[in-house]
């Protein structure tokens, strides 16, 4: 399976601030009844975005001057809770390509990693200072730079951080593991049979 | 070398290291449900893969069930749609499926560990973060997404960083009314919910040593509220006890070499801990949260934060939203605070001695006027041993509705849900915005005693003062 190298990406920025964003925020439960990930992105903070009649709240993404956006900026511990791989999969077909937020919730930065979204760890200053700048100039074009480690806003450039392994894998195109995986089953089978409990 | 547990079996399920750095590790037992596999189903349909281990995955269906409906067609064509699928995707794969007709399903954190399944030593995965749960036997799980399910199903393995080691030491005794929920609710607000970020989390000291199976179920479920990707305790004659003679079990003198294997999985006397936490037992008091993640705690005497008073503007703005969302008054004693709705149940709180120890309070007393009480027996298993010990009954003579087994109102996705801003006394695990079905609706986390107290009480209350717990 030949997957993308991804380096860089490059677009338009928006941020949706807080600390402990939950994946229950990004997306309700009631959007995991399904059997497919279709459709996920019209669910994305849904119950933050809109009220129960369907009429718009104030929210980042719901206004205009950020449509578009695809890079998505956020506070600590994004993406806590729940496992569902609902939450990057909504993230995903929304729009957004990257994610740059202070740090990450450890199952919720390996599902994003799996589906090819960068997620980048920036300093809680340096997300205020993007974010007031995207504020300024929605049309300021913000490039995730994976390979250099940073994101830049409007050409102005920040540091942030990936772990190691994340940007091996975003960098050498193998973000998903399955065929390297599939290539290690012989050696699976060899170790399962070592282990009395995995025995047929 | 001294080893803990975490190296050892990360050790024995290691296939090899891959390009990126990261392990390629066994996992002997997956656990699926409804929700989270049937896209992986749909994906190794597209790449033309197969299932290569069916007999190291076991099914259950318990997020999406009616708990007040048996039948199918279920009201809901979304959820009938995905039991559907599941039945058919475990048909095709020859994957073990306890379903409701079998009289073994359940929510799957307690049917793995019911059945058996869950052993010492071994390595389990299962698209719920709340896999947490089966360390409590000194297995390694973990909760995956969905392309995690896909490459298990393909391949019995996954790619994973390896994981630090924190120990967590829990010394003395609890007091009275204290139970393994306060435990888990005060460790998470003490190391705040990311702190576990990196880390699986080792359970030990001597509350654990006496805790049962089901109380270290209980604290290990919560870890990854904790930001923990795992959390465990190492096995012992309480696990051994709980295991023998369970369906899937070793037996006879298979058995005896499964437990002398699984004693010697344990963490060595004198291995080295990335981290070591020790928390003082006698200090831990029935806990209620009042915010919107489960860090947001505070103990039974104290009040609810004050903003003002915080001591950094990032506190102070948490808390805020907190008190927003969920209409408290900041500095209002936490005790008081008016219910609308009591539930029992979860992968948390929803075993035996959960029920066992709330009907022992609750005989001859009655649920508050305009409470809505549901308990909720976590598994078909669970609830044929309330109804043999008559405690199904205690619950209905007490005015809470007694339920079939599934996650329920936890996270809403059947038709338990809150309505409104109303506000839940619950005995699960995440209060987070919305958690149980209303976009408005207010959770406040706490024990089995303490949701039956806030139930009898109509408001938040002390069990150990509702109940004559004696101190």
């Amino acid at each position: 399976m030949a997957l993308s190298k991804i380096t860089s990406i490059t677009g338009r920025g928006v941020c949706v601030p807080g600390n402990d964003i939950d994946t229950d925020r990004i997306i309700p439960a009631r959007y995991l009844k399904c059997i497919t990930f279709d459709g996920l992105g019209e669910g994305l903070f849904y119950d933050v975005r809109r009220n129960a009649d369907g009429s718009e709240k104030p929210h980042p993404l719901n206004e205009a001057r950020f449509k578009g956006a695809s890079v998505l900026f956020s506070g600590a511990n994004f993406g806590c809770g729940s496992s569902r791989e609902h939450a990057p999969q909504a993230i995903q077909k929304y729009g957004f390509r990257a994610i740059v937020a202070e740090s990450f919730a450890e199952i919720f930065f390996g599902n994003c990693t799996t589906l090819g979204i960068p997620c980048l760890a920036a300093s809680r200053g340096d997300i205020a200072a993007m974010a007031a700048a995207i504020d300024r100039d929605p049309s300021a074009v913000v490039t995730v730079d994976v390979a250099a480690q940073s994101v830049s806003v409007g050409g102005r450039a920040y540091p942030a951080a990936i772990r190691d392994s994340a940007r091996d894998a975003l960098l050498n195109g193998r973000w998903d593991p399955i065929g390297e995986l599939i290539e290690g089953l012989p050696a699976a089978g060899a170790q399962a049979a070592k282990l009395p409990y995995m025995a047929v | 070398m001294s080893q803990s547990l975490f190296e050892k079996v990360w050790a024995a399920h290691t296939v090899r290291r891959l390009a990126d750095g990261q392990t390629q590790l066994l996992i002997g037992t997956h656990l699926i449900h409804e929700v989270t596999s049937p896209q992986a189903f749909g994906m190794l349909r597209d790449l033309g893969l197969r299932v290569a281990m069916p007999h190291r995955t076991f099914a259950t269906v318990d997020h999406i069930v009616p708990t007040d409906q048996f039948s199918e067609p279920f009201a809901d064509p979304l959820a009938d749609s995905m039991i559907k699928e599941l039945r058919r995707n475990c048909a095709e794969a020859g994957i073990t499926f306890f379903d409701r007709a079998t009289g073994r399903q359940g929510i799957v954190h307690i049917v793995g560990p019911e059945q058996g399944i869950t052993q010492p030593g071994t390595t389990i995965a299962c698209g719920d973060s709340h896999t947490s749960t089966h360390g409590a036997f000194g297995a390694i799980a973990f909760g995956i997404g969905t392309t995690q399910i896909r490459d298990v199903l393909a391949t019995q393995t996954m790619a994973l960083g390896r994981l630090k080691v924190r120990r967590i030491n829990v010394t003395g005794r609890l007091r009275p009314g204290v139970y393994a929920k306060d435990v888990i609710l005060h460790i998470i607000r003490t190391l705040g919910v990311n702190g576990g970020t990196g880390y699986a989390y080792e359970y030990g000291g001597e509350v654990f040593d006496r805790f049962s199976m089901e109380e270290r179920m209980t604290v290990c479920n919560m870890s990854i509220e904790g930001g923990a990707r795992a959390g465990y305790v190492n096995p012992d004659e309480t696990t051994f006890a709980y295991l023998k003679g369970r369906p899937y079990a070793p037996k006879g003198a298979a058995w005896e070499a499964a437990v002398a294997r699984w004693r010697a999985t344990a963490s060595d006397p004198g291995c080295v801990y990335d981290d070591t936490v020790a928390i003082d037992a006698a200090a831990i008091a029935p806990t209620v949260t009042w915010g919107i993640n489960p860090g947001q705690g505070v103990s039974i005497s104290e009040s609810i934060p004050d903003p003002s008073r915080a001591s950094t503007p990032d506190e102070k703005a948490s808390i805020e939203e907190a008190l927003a969302y969920m209409k408290l008054r900041p500095g209002a004693p936490i005790k008081g605070t008016r219910i609308d709705v009591a539930f029992l149940g979860s992968c948390t709180n929803g075993r035996l001695s959960d029920f066992q120890e709330v009907a022992r309070h609750i005989k001859g007393r009655r649920v508050a006027a305009g409470v809505k009480a549901i308990a909720v027996p976590g598994s078909q298993g669970v609830g044929r041993l309330c109804a043999e010990l008559g405690i199904d009954r205690v619950f209905r003579d007490a005015g809470f509705e007694w339920r079939e087994a599934g996650c329920s109102m936890c996270l809403a996705m059947n038709p338990d849900k809150l309505v409104g801003d109303q506000l839940c006394a619950s005995s699960s695990n995440r209060n987070f915005k919305g958690r149980q079905g209303s976009p408005t609706g207010r959770t406040l986390l706490m024990s089995p005693l303490m949701v039956a107290a806030a139930a009898i009480s109509g408001s938040v209350a002390d069990a150990r003062e509702v109940f004559s717990v004696n101190s």
